[in-house]
């Protein structure tokens, strides 16, 4: 790696399912599809790997379910 | 991160009791993420509520709070600051709590440019109670108490709290969700009487009865009719009738209330003349 700017971020998504009451707004929001809702109407980290760690599902949540851990690797 | 703002709920008390979609959640998630980058001193800290669905955010903060009586807030408020003005106190509000039953204390205490932060919590009805319309509520939207529509006009809480004579008047809604964080930061710092009106959705009380749809939607709609202070400056006032303006309305100089109470008593006591 060149420039230390340009290193990869790890962005790990935590979920609290237990608190999620499957309004949506997450799923809605994300930019790059990651979420989605299960069958039993919680969210659900369906693309991990797409997230660009951006905390637009975080800071909409109305029920903390939702967060984002962004370390530098 | 969420790591930094759960440190600062009563995680036991979770999952909260606010329905699906409601916006009361996001406004209190951008109140915990600017107490948190304001570095405010949780021993410190207060927030104190009245009564109604958004007042039930104090009881998930671990701070010190106060879940006072319905439209008092603001009057508690002033008595803690008055006895400790050293502590950042935090007054959190419904529309009906603080324009209707408590819009007495709202004027005075702008008047007085006490030291508090105000965030008032807009879903245009009274939730709690089960969806009457509130001073808040657009002329022509229904509600339980208008089943045919409000023919009142409704109150602009940021032109009632500059007149009224506060230091800082600022708007945002629940999907301008960082805007409503960096506003209530601005409000902390005012050293005066700070108002944030936040535009959060009520689907069940508001949105269900006047075809709003879901949270999401009703999310989705703010973002479509929320326009910046420095767009509506551009705009006639006939394309700004359905919109709501966020950001900074409104900032004014004014001494502060607890300030000139200690030069009182410092006067009673003889110290200065
Ligand atoms: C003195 C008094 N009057 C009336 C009530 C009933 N009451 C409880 S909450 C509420 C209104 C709630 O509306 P708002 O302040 O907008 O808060 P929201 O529930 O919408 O967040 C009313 C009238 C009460 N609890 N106390
Ligand atoms: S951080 Fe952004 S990209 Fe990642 S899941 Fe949340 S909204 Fe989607
Ligand atoms: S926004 Fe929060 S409560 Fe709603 S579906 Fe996503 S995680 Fe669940
Ligand atoms: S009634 Fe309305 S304001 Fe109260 S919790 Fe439900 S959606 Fe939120
Ligand atoms: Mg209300």
């Amino acid at each position: 790696m060149a420039n230390a700017l340009a290193a990869p971020k790890a962005v790990h998504i935590v979920v609290r399912e237990g608190w999620c009451k499957g309004c949506g707004i997450c799923v809605a929001l994300c930019p790059k599809e990651v979420l989605s809702l299960n069958g039993s109407g919680k969210v659900a980290v369906v693309n991990p790997d797409r997230c660009v760690g951006c905390g637009r599902c975080e800071i909409h949540c109305p029920d903390f379910a939702i967060g984002i851990e962004v370390k530098k690797q | 991160m969420l790591s930094q703002v759960e440190s600062h709920l009563r995680s036991d008390r979770f999952p909260h009791i606010w329905c699906p979609g409601c916006g009361n959640g996001i406004v209190l998630s951008a109140l915990v993420r600017a107490i948190e980058e304001l570095g405010c001193d949780p021993d410190k800290t207060v927030v104190v509520s009245g009564i109604g669905c958004s007042s039930r955010a104090a009881g998930y903060l671990d701070f010190n709070t106060l879940h006072t009586t319905h439209g008092r807030a603001l009057a508690f408020a002033t008595g803690i600051k008055l006895a400790r003005p050293e502590l950042d106190v935090f007054v959190l509000m419904g529309d009906g709590d603080a324009t209707a039953i408590g819009g007495n204390h709202f004027i005075h205490a702008a008047r007085r440019n006490i030291d508090l932060t105000a965030i008032i919590f807009n879903n245009s009805i009274y939730g709690m109670t089960g969806g009457q319309y509130s001073p808040l509520t657009p002329p022509g939207k229904r509600a339980t108490t208008a089943p045919y529509g409000n023919i009142e006009r409704s109150f602009d809480i940021a032109e009632l709290a500059k007149g009224a004579g506060a230091t800082y008047v600022a708007r945002a809604t629940t999907y301008h969700a960082t805007m409503l964080e960096k506003l209530i930061m601005a409000g902390a710092k005012n050293k005066g009487f700070s108002v944030i009106e936040a535009i959060t959705a009520c689907p069940v009380g508001y949105g269900r009865r006047n075809k709003m749809g879901n949270g999401l939607q009703m999310l989705l709609w703010q973002k479509e009719h929320a326009v910046t202070v420095k767009q509506a400056e551009k705009m006639s006032p006939e394309e700004l009738q359905d919109k709501i303006i966020i950001g900074e309305l409104y900032r004014g100089e004014a001494p502060e209330y607890t300030v000139m109470y200690e030069e009182i008593i410092a006067r009673a006591k003889g110290k200065t003349q």
